[in-house]
């Protein structure tokens, strides 16, 4: 018979790597704890890995810890960890499942829902439970819109965006239940980890910077990029950019601010010409002081700026730098 | 070495976002299409394998509207095949369905190796390469920027682009579906002139999209802009005002003193 009780216990997918966990996991744990409180269930933390039992213990805020280690699993690889991933959900599978949406969960989440055929929203900034309906809210087109969705069926998937939700209401002592679960088997994988390449030292660090000027596609040619570029030395700080700056090859890879670039927290960040994507404001959300300039009004860049310039980069930059060397 | 890139339209982000009267999806009616840029990227880097390895690239996207332009600049800028896989799409197509109907069509299309564009502005369902893999049981990377093939053509070794600038290297078995982030150089551009001497010259190849089931597994109930207690401060006036309200802001946080 077909059981037909209404599925109530939240998952959180953790990530970590080379032994930390990431912020989004206690991000994560927070919004998972507050759905659980909602439907009534556990909160479940699934950690993968090998050797990595120890982290249950900063992963307090969730009722059981179900650790899965195994050879395979010893580094991060899309394949071995969704397979496992599968096997564990399937046997108990949660009302929500949150999977973060990095580089890591981006293929989980979505090879989950394809594997096991569960309804997924992606770039989730908000969730909501209530009368057994979930409601996911996604940031789309580029963190222009929000969509407001109704997931269909028992259990969903959500990939979250970093920085959606507090990391502290996720950080707590207490010692959450251990079960150890043993992975489906792993020896069929196609594929296999090489190696961590770590980031190269460039000529300045731009995550201790105290003022950041950033450069994004606005700027239409690396003829034009010395202009940001002197404003950044006329305030004493230095230029960092969006990341399709540093694909032209119009800067290095350690002037990217973002997701797949440097976190800074400058006391000042200005942003020039940069639309706001999720990915960029993710890793300079921090900034004490943040203004942007941009012809766009709608920009999502004004959402986390705190104070806009709604004109050209060409006629307002080059006045500002003169004004404020002659200042 | 047999490269398939399928490419998407999404709106372009750079024009005004029309919500429909119902408040539930875009207007299309107003709508700019482009291709998306990721995807921009994957062509470019199969376009560079082919250039060192040999082999096809075929291109392929569902007629969402618009595409016919997209798939005729892809083959200006060396593609060898483009295909249109017609259907009802042109209001829109889950990811999930997508992939589905890609994973139908691949069928009769050779592939050792697959890139799309690591995600799409529109992707609310998912990624559609992944998912795309799924459907077909392979396996599937994203993030990628960096793509060797191994000699033989049995494997490609990845990188996968963590945070911090942090990557990894993985040996991936072909054929695989990689998400690519971005190519090994910046994407090509096809001039006007060549893309319409292509568009008298070569012809686009069309396939009916089987029918179905698939779908998003969720309904849109509200679309809109985000609706940020606070929002920058919008500092008006001439760029000689605004300069001068950006110089007094900065010299009144301290930012002016050497
Ligand atoms: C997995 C993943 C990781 C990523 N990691 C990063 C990352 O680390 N960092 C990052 O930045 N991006 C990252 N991205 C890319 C991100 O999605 C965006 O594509 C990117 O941030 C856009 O850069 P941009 O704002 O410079 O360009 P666009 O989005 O093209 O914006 C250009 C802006 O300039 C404005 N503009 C144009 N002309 C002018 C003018 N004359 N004066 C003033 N304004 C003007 C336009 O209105 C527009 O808003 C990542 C994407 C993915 C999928």
């Amino acid at each position: 018979m077909q059981d037909l009780t209404p599925l109530n216990d939240m998952a959180v997918v953790i990530e970590h790597l080379e032994g930390k966990l990431a912020d989004i996991s206690f991000e994560m744990l927070g919004k998972g704890r507050e759905l659980a409180k909602v439907s009534g269930g556990r909160l479940l933390a699934l950690l993968l890995g090998r050797g990595v039992k120890g982290l249950a213990a900063e992963l307090g805020a969730a009722d059981t810890v179900v650790v899965t280690e195994h050879e395979a699993l010893a580094h991060y690889t899309p394949e071995a960890h969704k397979q496992a991933l599968a096997a564990i959900l399937k046997a108990r599978p949660p009302r929500v499942t949150l999977v973060a949406n990095t580089a890591m969960g981006m293929d989980l989440a979505a090879g989950l829902s394809g594997s096991l055929g569960w309804p997924l929203c992606a770039y989730v900034k908000d969730a909501r439970l209530a009368d057994g309906r979930l409601t996911a809210v996604s940031q789309i087109y580029g963190g222009k819109l929000l969509a407001h969705a109704d997931m269909e069926g028992p259990s969903a998937i959500l990939s979250v965006l970093a920085g959606s939700f507090p990391a502290d209401a996720g950080k707590a002592t207490g010692t959450p239940q251990v079960e150890e679960v043993a992975p489906p088997p792993l020896d069929k994988v196609r594929i296999r980890f090489k190696r961590l390449i770590q980031p190269e030292a460039g000529d300045v660090d731009i995550t201790r910077q105290a003022v950041l000027v950033s450069v994004g596609r606005g700027i239409q040619s690396k003829d034009n990029i010395p202009l940001v570029e002197e404003l950044a030395e006329a305030l004493g700080g230095a230029l960092s950019a969006s990341r399709p700056i540093v694909d032209q090859g119009w800067l290095p890879k350690t002037r990217q601010v973002g997701k797949s670039g440097m976190s800074v927290k400058p006391k000042l960040y200005v942003a020039v010409g940069i639309s706001g994507a999720p990915e960029h404001i993710e890793g300079m959300r921090g900034a004490e002081l943040i203004v942007a300039i941009n012809t766009d009004p709608n920009a999502p860049i004004f959402n986390v700026a705190h104070y806009g310039v709604v004109s050209d980069l060409f006629d307002v930059i080059p006045l500002l730098t003169e004004k404020i060397k002659s200042s | 070495m047999n490269i398939v890139v399928p490419v998407k339209m999404v709106p372009d982000l750079v024009e005004e976002l029309e919500v429909d009267a119902a408040g539930h999806a875009l207007d299309r009616s107003f709508l700019k299409l482009r291709i998306n840029e990721f995807d921009e990227h994957a062509l470019e880097e199969a376009l560079l394998l082919k250039a060192t390895h040999g082999g096809t690239v075929t291109v392929l996207a569902l007629d969402t509207g618009e595409v016919d332009e997209t798939l005729f600049t892809c083959l200006a800028k060396g593609a060898d095949r483009a295909v249109k896989i017609t259907g009802d799409f042109q209001e829109g197509v889950s990811s999930h369905a997508a992939a589905v109907v890609l994973a139908r069509a691949l069928g009769a299309v050779p592939h050792d190796l697959i890139l799309t564009g690591v995600q799409a502005a529109d992707d609310r369902d998912g990624q559609v390469g992944i998912l795309l893999a799924t459907a077909l049981d392979l396996p599937h990377v994203s993030v990628v920027s960096g793509v060797e093939p191994a000699p033989g053509g049995k494997a490609a070794t990845v990188r996968q682009e963590y945070s911090g600038g942090i990557m990894a290297e993985l040996e991936v078995d072909l054929p695989a579906v990689l998400g690519i982030q971005a190519a090994r150089a910046a994407p090509r551009y096809a001039p006007v002139s060549k893309v319409r001497q292509v568009m008298k010259t070569q012809k686009l190849e069309e396939i009916p999209a089987p029918p179905v089931e698939a779908g998003a597994g969720s309904t849109v109930s509200r679309l809109a802009k985000p609706e940020t207690a606070d929002r920058a401060e919008i500092l008006e006036g001439s760029p000689e005002e605004v300069a001068d309200r950006l110089l007094a802001l900065f010299a009144e946080r301290g930012f002016l003193k050497r």
